[in-house]
């Protein structure tokens, strides 16, 4: 009989049982139970599988030169540092009285000790550090100026009657429907023209342009959710129009203006197509410089590796103490809280 | 305090009329009920008082001075709005506080006011609070507060009990006119309950589709409609009405019963009247139960009210169960101790002082003529 079977798989739900938790009927039958099990592991399969690539990077990273090109691949290694000091710093390779006599030095530090077991000498930092530094001031002004400006527009389209509203709107928005290969040629010549090629101002104006169209329409999810009501209640007590925005929407908007920025921040720090094409030495970010780390005897895959992964734990740390706030972004705020 | 006067006010969105041009004097002190269905033009009209919403056309004035342009931060009104929109991020004692600081005020005279009204309304233990975390009640209150501690002239409020369960509407509503009573503040308030405006009110005004159909106290728009859509939409049941024919000093009703004008109505009728169609208005307790009435009907439904029986009754004389459109039915009161039978004969009389009369062309009341 369906009942019994039911009490017989699921030993404390059912019909004389007390509820502890409250159970739709269609949940809880062994079909869907098994269902559950299924995508369960489904999803964990999937979700490893994703990950592969970011833990044989984060593997790579730890690797020497020897270990990283093994083949077959090794998944057991001695970890080594090689990678990283390969990023930061440009070294020599030591003729062997050279070598020797650097080894009667007592005052190396660690990083100098472990270049020397490999034969070389620490010359100075490398470009990656001045390369990653761009990396963050581009990524941080552009998403201060693309939030800032973005909540602006969008608290102006969500709160006025402005003529042709809806066109604007979808002009702002077209502004993201090109590829970015495509505007890249001439945008290349428009900025070597005007003197923008390679430098901080011009490519944090650039990723703000192409930031903005996104920040206004996501701020303006947010914002229209916040009933005018607010607003009409501060002006009825006395603030101006700029003081309701600021004591009563900024506050109430937090959670999309995080939701934005990491969107934006995401977007700036990833960007390679734009970086390779308008940045040489200046203003090199550090997508397009990371493979190009290639070494004298080939592509330095732990350099590499080590680049990646350094690159990547800005990235995960912002996202992850936002993470409640990016369920809400991708979906244009239309979660209520 | 204030008195406010609008001057053939009216507002437009686009090609609709929210607000046709309405004349309206609040006096000093006075307690005014804006009534009427939804979407008759009542919020419209309290937020172009507040100037939250520019004037189409006329003027606006508080205490003799031209408001119509000046914005909603410089009329010295409070406004309640219908969810309270007390912000959320802060606590209540933030919210309350929340409009004196936009003056500048000193923190001692703040904390000062703030605990006067908060001894007022008695939510002295809610100050830490969230107002997310307040029950309907609690939240009414506060916003409540928040409007009354800056003492402005005017207070706006727009269906302020909307959201609160039936039960709490009443506690409020007797807690509204004790502080109206003793803040003896002008208010507007805004309702689509006929009871709150008739409870509440000083005055009515009663707006349907973006029109003023009466302004007058409660007992007036209760027993002299302006007209028929006063006459149904102010009680519960609204009056009944039944179509007729003038003929001779009687009407005769549809459905058959022919009703004896009172004298006093009849030169007033006789006179006034070219056409025969006249429209009888009487509320359910104008009629009075008696074996000799003029008018007859049959029992339709009969519900208990506790203190007296409401008896559906169709004067047509016989029971259409689906009630098409040829079928009258009135509401009487009728003794609550007397079974009436459905399906069972009843005659009734008007209270002759309670019977009134409508032109079903105009729909407009007629005025009794008073022969001096
Ligand atoms: N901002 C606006 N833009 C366009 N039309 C509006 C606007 N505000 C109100 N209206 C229209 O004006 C009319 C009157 O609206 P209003 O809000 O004053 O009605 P109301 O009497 O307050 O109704 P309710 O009882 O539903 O609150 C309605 O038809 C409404 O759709
Ligand atoms: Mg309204």
């Amino acid at each position: 009989m369906a009942s019994t079977r039911v009490e017989h798989a699921f030993s404390r739900v059912g019909p004389g049982f007390a509820v502890v938790e409250s159970v739709r009927v269609d949940q809880i039958t062994p079909r869907a139970r098994l269902g559950i099990t299924a995508r369960l592991i489904l999803s964990i399969i999937i979700a490893f599988v994703m990950l592969i690539p970011v833990l044989w990077m984060a593997m790579t990273a730890f690797k020497a030169r020897p270990d990283a090109t093994a083949s077959p691949p090794k998944v057991i290694f001695v970890p080594s540092l090689d990678g990283f000091i390969g990023l930061f710093t440009n070294r020599t390779q030591l003729s062997a009285a050279a070598l020797a006599e650097q080894q009667q030095r007592t005052d190396l530090n660690f990083w100098e000790r472990q270049t020397l077991a490999r034969g070389m000498r620490i010359l100075g930092p490398s470009k990656f550090v001045s390369q990653l530094s761009n990396s963050l001031i581009i990524a941080i002004s552009s998403t201060i100026l693309a939030v800032t400006l973005g909540l602006l527009s969008a608290y102006a389209f969500s709160r006025y009657d402005i003529p042709g509203k809806r066109d604007w709107l979808f002009f702002i928005l077209s502004t993201r429907m090109l590829p970015a290969v495509v505007v890249t040629i001439p945008i290349f010549l428009m900025y070597r023209a005007v003197g923008l090629y390679d430098t901080h101002v011009g490519m944090i104006l650039l990723y703000t342009v192409f930031n903005l169209s996104f920040s206004v329409w996501l701020l303006k999810g947010f914002i229209d959710e916040i009933p005018i009501e607010y607003e009409e209640a501060a002006l009825v007590d006395g603030y101006s129009r700029l003081q309701a925005f600021r004591k009563i929407v900024l506050p109430q908007c937090v959670t999309g203006i995080a939701a934005t920025a990491v969107f934006c921040l995401i977007f700036a720090w990833n960007e390679y197509a734009f970086a390779l094409m308008l940045t040489s030495e200046k203003a090199r970010t550090a997508p397009p410089a990371i493979p190009a780390n290639l070494g004298i005897g080939g592509i330095e895959w732990h350099v590499i590796a080590a680049g990646s992964m350094l690159f990547l734990i800005p990235v995960v740390i912002v996202t992850f103490a936002l993470r409640q706030y990016l369920l809400r972004g991708v979906t244009f705020g239309a979660i209520r809280q | 305090m204030a008195e406010i006067e609008l001057r053939q006010v009216a507002k437009k969105f686009g090609d609709l009329w929210a607000v046709k041009p309405m004349d309206l004097t609040i006096y000093d002190g006075e307690f005014v009920a804006l009534l009427g269905p939804s979407g008759c033009g009542k919020t419209t009209t309290l937020r172009m008082i507040s100037g939250l919403e520019a004037v189409t056309e006329g003027r606006i004035f508080i205490n003799g001075k031209d408001v119509t342009w000046l914005s909603a931060s410089q009329r010295d009104i409070a406004f309640v709005f219908q969810f309270f929109a007390l912000y959320p991020q802060m606590t209540v004692r933030q919210n309350i506080a929340f409009p004196l600081e936009s003056q500048g005020m000193k923190r001692a005279e703040i904390n000062q006011r703030v605990a006067e009204v908060v001894k007022l309304l008695e939510i002295g233990h809610l100050l830490q609070r969230k107002p997310p975390a307040l029950s309907g009640g609690d939240k009414q209150r506060v916003a409540l507060a928040r409007s009354l501690v800056r003492k402005p002239a005017c207070f706006l409020m727009d269906e302020p009990l909307g959201a609160l369960d039936a039960e709490f509407r009443e506690v409020m509503r007797a807690e509204i006119k004790r502080l109206h009573l003793a803040q003896h503040a002008t208010t507007v308030y805004v309702t689509h309950d006929q009871v709150e405006a008739m409870a509440m009110g000083d005055r009515i005004v009663v707006m349907s589709a973006a029109e003023v159909q009466q302004i007058g106290t409660p007992a007036q728009v209760y027993h002299d409609p302006a007209n028929l859509f006063v006459a149904n939409f102010i009680g519960s049941p609204g009056m009944n009405l039944v179509p007729g024919k003038y003929v001779g000093d009687e009407v005769h009703l549809r459905g058959g019963s022919v009703y004896p004008t009172p004298p006093a109505w009849r030169p007033t009728l006789a006179a006034r009247w070219q056409r025969d169609d006249v429209i009888v208005g009487f509320r359910p307790e104008a009629a009075q139960v008696s074996e000799t009435g003029a008018i007859r009907g049959m029992v339709y439904a009969s519900d208990l009210h506790g203190s007296y029986t409401m008896l559906h009754v169709s004067l047509n004389g016989e029971l259409r169960p689906n009630g098409n459109g040829e079928d009258t039915i009135v509401h009487i009161r009728a003794r609550r101790d007397v079974h009436y039978v459905i399906g069972s004969l009843v005659r009734f009389d008007l209270n002759p002082e309670m019977v009134r009369f409508f032109d079903p062309e105009s729909e407009k009341a007629i005025a009794k003529e008073v022969r001096g």
